[in-house]
């Protein structure tokens, strides 16, 4: 029997706002981190991601409170990701609710991190993060700090290291393709997929519910996508249709107190468009059903 | 308002169980202390991690006559995930480890080739479905799963799963790399889930909730 593919939105988070930008830059503030997250809960999410998106510029994951918040209304795993670069920080985030966190740019430099977290608290909790960019030479690269920073480690060498260092999952993501709307990077997939033996989640490109059962068939285990959800249930205050239908318990432009948040005020347009065909989690379950693709149905 | 303890012995992510159980109604106390776990009304035993050193950790912290009292008193016991292996003979995880023998059963690694081909991923990281089974001495609508659809998917992370000795004690199956496993279990005031109900949505808090009223 072949598994359930897990579809998991995922949130970039400053503050306490969900953002989203392309090639991890241009950020606009979409809304309240917390209302997405119960909104996703709500609507059959099979995870969540929680990135922190500004902890790279502070050296420390500042999700903590976050992830508390949203634990009495959001009954399925989080994985929380962004500065964290201890085995203390680890425990701090996994007492707070995270089910799961995922480590980059720490583990790059300390690859022990991996290792010592997966000792201490499972290999089931530690998650690589792996943050890939294809140079022109055709090669995949790790790249640091929330895709800010290249390192000379080879993208696909490291995913089998991980493995070995004993993480449990592995959260892969093309830097070239996020954000971009074009689709997963249905090679980088295939590459780790067949090297690996551990769960592979595969982020970063997801532009139509088409490319989610793509990715499956490259061989990612589950999907993970943003602006492809977000912008389903995000709508700036012009066109506030999709929150009506959701009982309109987004509250959109409302208590944003940091970024752009033109977005929310002016709605789409410039050169800054959105460049995907949004979809609720649940059209996006009907459609890899109906691709082939076994996923949980939540009623 | 019903009372559930749940064990603190170092392993695992308590908060989400606690609060779950919170908002299904319970009165929910976190206890590192094994004479209160004994005078519970009713406990849970969580865990993740490895079999061996979490049998030695309830040991070194006198929790093992603690829970093996609690058991006898005939007040209901839930272990999840590993907190459910325990509740076992036996297991294999790293050589074999005596559990609390509540559940005749053994504890045993998926295997991720079968005849040199790849079948699973280890460890299964999965939303499962959960199969009833017919021979149970607790039928599904008597157990921790009443009101639960039959074929309801729970979340898991496990690499060993569980085999009773007696296909009685299974209350449900799940299938995973070729495999049929007991995920919820339960033999008088004895339960498991192998799945983190805390974690699975409505079907998992329906199931904490079914625990209060047990």
């Amino acid at each position: 029997m072949i598994n359930l593919v897990r579809v998991i939105p995922r949130l970039d988070i400053k503050g306490p706002n969900l953002i989203k930008g392309i090639q991890f830059d241009g950020h606009r503030v979409l809304g309240l981190a917390e209302e997405f997250a119960e909104i996703y809960y709500a609507e059959g999410a099979d995870e969540l991601i929680y990135q922190d998106a500004v902890a790279s510029l502070y050296r420390r994951n500042g999700l903590v409170d976050v992830v508390k918040r949203v634990a009495e209304k959001v009954f399925i795993p989080i994985t929380v990701a962004g500065g964290i670069r201890s085995v203390e920080d680890i425990r701090t985030l996994l007492r707070s609710g995270a089910d799961k966190v995922a480590i980059n740019t720490a583990a790059i430099e300390s690859p022990e991190l991996l290792s010592l977290g997966a000792r201490e608290f499972g290999s089931q909790c530690i998650v690589s993060a792996i943050e890939a960019f294809r140079g022109s030479d055709g090669k995949y690269r790790c790249w640091v700090d929330y895709g800010r920073e290249p390192t000379a480690v080879d993208a696909i060498e490291w995913a089998q290291r991980v493995v070995d260092l004993g993480v449990g999952e592995i959260l892969l993501t093309s830097i070239n393709y996020e954000g971009m709307g074009s689709g997963y990077d249905l090679d980088l997939i295939a590459a780790v997929a067949s090297r690996v033996t551990v769960p592979l989640i595969a982020c970063g490109g997801a532009g139509c519910v088409d490319d989610l059962a793509k990715a499956v068939a490259a061989g990612a285990d589950a999907v993970s996508a943003a602006s492809l959800f977000h912008y389903c249930y995000a709508r700036p205050k012009p066109l506030r249709k999709t929150m009506q239908e959701v009982g309109g318990r987004l509250r959109m432009g409302e208590q944003i107190d940091a970024g752009n948040i033109d977005f929310l005020n002016h709605g789409y347009g410039g050169e800054r468009a959105i460049m995907v065909e949004p979809s609720s989690i649940g059209n996006a379950k009907n459609k890899m059903s109906t691709a082939g693709v076994r996923v949980r149905d939540v009623h | 308002m019903k009372r559930v303890t749940i064990i603190d012995y170092g392993l695992g992510n308590l908060f989400n169980l606690e609060t779950a159980l919170r908002v299904v109604g319970a009165d929910a106390v976190v206890t590192s202390d094994p004479a209160e776990a004994q005078r519970a009304e009713r406990l849970v035993l969580p865990g993740v991690g490895a079999f061996g050193p979490g049998m030695k950790v309830l040991r070194e912290k006198s929790f093992e006559p603690a829970i093996r009292e609690f058991a006898a008193s005939g007040r209901p016991l839930l272990g999840i995930c590993l907190g459910m292996q325990f509740l076992m003979t036996e297991s294999e995880e790293d050589g074999v480890h005596g559990g609390f023998d509540f559940i005749a059963g053994r504890v045993v690694r998926f295997e991720s080739e079968q005849a040199g081909e790849r079948v699973c991923k280890v460890p299964q990281i999965s939303w499962n479905a959960l199969v009833e089974n017919e021979r149970a001495e607790r039928p599904w609508a008597e157990s921790v799963l009443r009101d639960v659809p039959v074929g309801a998917n729970m979340y898991f992370v496990h690499s060993y799963y569980v085999k009773t000795v007696s296909p009685a004690a299974t209350v449900a199956y799940t299938e995973y790399g070729g495999q049929r496993y007991s995920s919820v279990v339960g033999q008088g005031n004895v339960h498991g889930a192998q799945f983190h109900p805390e974690r699975s949505g409505a079907h998992g808090l329906h199931l904490l909730k079914n625990f209060l009223e047990l």
